[in-house]
């Protein structure tokens, strides 16, 4: 025991996109590479693309997959055994809205019994006081609850779903009542950007231990709706001047976790932690990808769970081993001192900005495009905003895609 | 809305008697060899000092019991266990790992 205030436990969050501070060195601290090397930590389980609410940031793809096309229940349990002998510990039950599988116990049962850490990531709109204490029951272990806004009818705006903050109350408090943790997850754009301070004093007052302060990120529906969602510069700086300050004066209280908008960094995020490093996302059919975005990279081929092993796809599937580790870089990312810090930003990005996954994700000041693309920002985020693009089968069709970045 | 107290920051001190909350997984990893938490959102990794100290927490314990056995154990001054354990459990207790 040393006296020199040792640091007994480190922690690793997940999914392991935190930002790097401007000044960290690498390689960083080997405990994610010790947890990653074998398996990958964490698995999000796209359950459903079905969902009562139709957020104009929403992170799946533009082509929604339909409910025949959804993994079986058996299907999804055998991927709970194959995860959790793989070396998984953690499982994202997600969608979509997770709760409109009605069989959601079913799956939470057994990866409950193999030992995978639950997580429910629910907008809880339709969830029911009966079904939360069932899933509790079985084992469920944290539960993660999206709210829009704070203000009700901005709320059922954004959302396109009324009545859906008074509901999300009353979940909350069952959510406590079950004894089970609770986060608060807050998705922040220009048109609610001004009510980061009540959304930490709301989810203080529901007794979460968790906050999330997540800045949209600008990918399928979110990139499609960016004009109407980017937040200025300056209203970002101040939410983020805020979170800092709640961060200390709320210490033990609850945790609060910030994403940050690419846009206004000046290092990308290392998106899903590297590549194939420590997450994998299945779709509702079953596809395995390394990202739930990674579907908007086009020319990559996606296994899926009914023709081959988790393992199998994880360790050899073509798409995991394109942009795994640091060989597939150009410059200036392969001579990078950050490259195992950040791994040259976010792949989908980077092609939906530049045509080429493999180049520097132009969220990086040491990208060619970065100036170019950070003005973008800087514009529309001083325009009148359009409507929204909302969230539902075919609604992507008849808008049309920001264009790429002219290199 | 509020029905509850002003939620406020646990201290630990040599009296608190720590416990992991129901959530908090704390197991080894057999593929990986090494002893991991669990925990909404992370995985925490304790090194041998924190896991010898986490399986003591048991709500019954106090941080002093707890630094009297380790002292014991690995033979070393009691003060500068109860340091840094306290340091410790502080640290866990800021971050929803540890209740007391």
């Amino acid at each position: 025991m040393n006296e020199q205030a040792p640091t007994h436990v480190t922690e690793t969050a997940m999914p392991m996109c935190a930002r790097a501070p401007d000044g960290a060195e690498a390689p960083r601290d080997d405990v994610a590479a010790g947890l990653c090397a074998r398996a990958p930590v964490g698995m999000l389980c796209e359950l459903t693309h079905r969902c009562p609410l139709q957020c104009p940031y929403c992170s799946n793809p533009l082509d929604l997959e339909r409910a025949n096309a959804e993994l079986t229940t058996a299907e999804w349990q055998d991927l709970m055994r194959q995860a959790a002998r793989l070396g998984v510990l953690q499982i994202h039950l997600s969608g979509g809205e997770p709760t409109a599988r009605k069989d959601l116990e079913d799956i939470v049962q057994v990866a409950s019994e193999v030992g995978l850490y639950t997580n429910l990531i629910t907008a809880g709109v339709t969830l029911t006081r009966d079904r939360l204490k069932k899933l509790a029951d079985l084992g469920l272990d944290h539960v993660q609850l999206s709210i829009q806004d704070i203000d009700p009818e901005n709320a059922d705006r954004i959302a396109s779903y009324k009545g859906g903050m008074a509901k999300k109350v009353e979940v909350a408090k069952w959510v406590r009542e079950f004894g089970l943790p609770l986060t608060v997850n807050c998705p922040i754009h220009r048109q609610n950007i001004k009510s980061v301070p009540r959304m930490l004093d709301f989810a203080v007052e529901m007794g979460a231990g968790r906050i999330e302060i997540a800045h949209v990120q600008y990918y399928a529906w979110a990139l499609l709706n960016r004009a109407a969602l980017m937040p200025t510069r300056e209203d970002f700086m101040e939410a983020a001047r805020y979170v800092e300050d709640a961060k200390e004066r709320l210490k033990g209280i609850i945790v609060i976790d910030a994403v940050v908008p690419d846009y206004y960094a000046k290092f990308p995020k290392p998106c899903m932690g590297g590549w194939g490093r420590g997450i994998v996302n299945i779709t509702p059919s079953g596809r395995v990808l390394p990202c739930h975005a990674a579907e908007s990279i086009k020319g990559l081929e996606f296994d899926n769970i009914k023709d081959k092993s988790l393992a199998e796809i994880w360790l050899n599937g073509d798409a995991f081993q394109k942009y795994r580790g640091t060989e597939w870089m150009k410059e200036p990312c392969r001579s990078c001192p950050r490259k195992e810090i950040d791994y040259g930003g976010c792949r989908c990005q980077a092609f939906a900005l530049t045509g080429d996954a493999a180049n520097t994700d132009p969220a990086c000041s040491l990208s060619s495009l970065h100036a170019q693309w950070a003005q973008v920002a800087e514009v529309e985020s001083h325009t009148t905003p359009p409507e929204f693009v909302y969230r539902r089968v075919g609604g992507a069709a008849k808008a049309k895609a920001p264009a790429e970045v002219e290199g | 809305m509020s029905e509850t107290r002003k939620p406020t920051r646990t201290i630990i001190d040599g009296e608190s008697r720590p416990a992991l909350p129901r959530h908090i997984k704390l197991r080894h990893d057999a593929g990986r060899d090494r002893w991991i938490i669990l925990a909404p959102e992370r995985v925490f990794n304790p090194d041998d000092t924190a896991v010898s100290v986490l399986k003591l927490c048991d709500g019954q314990r106090s941080v002093n019991d707890i630094a009297k056995i380790l002292s014991e154990e690995y033979q070393a001054p009691i003060q500068e266990i109860t340091n840094d354990i306290t340091a410790m459990l502080q640290d866990l207790s800021d971050k929803g790992v540890v209740k007391a």
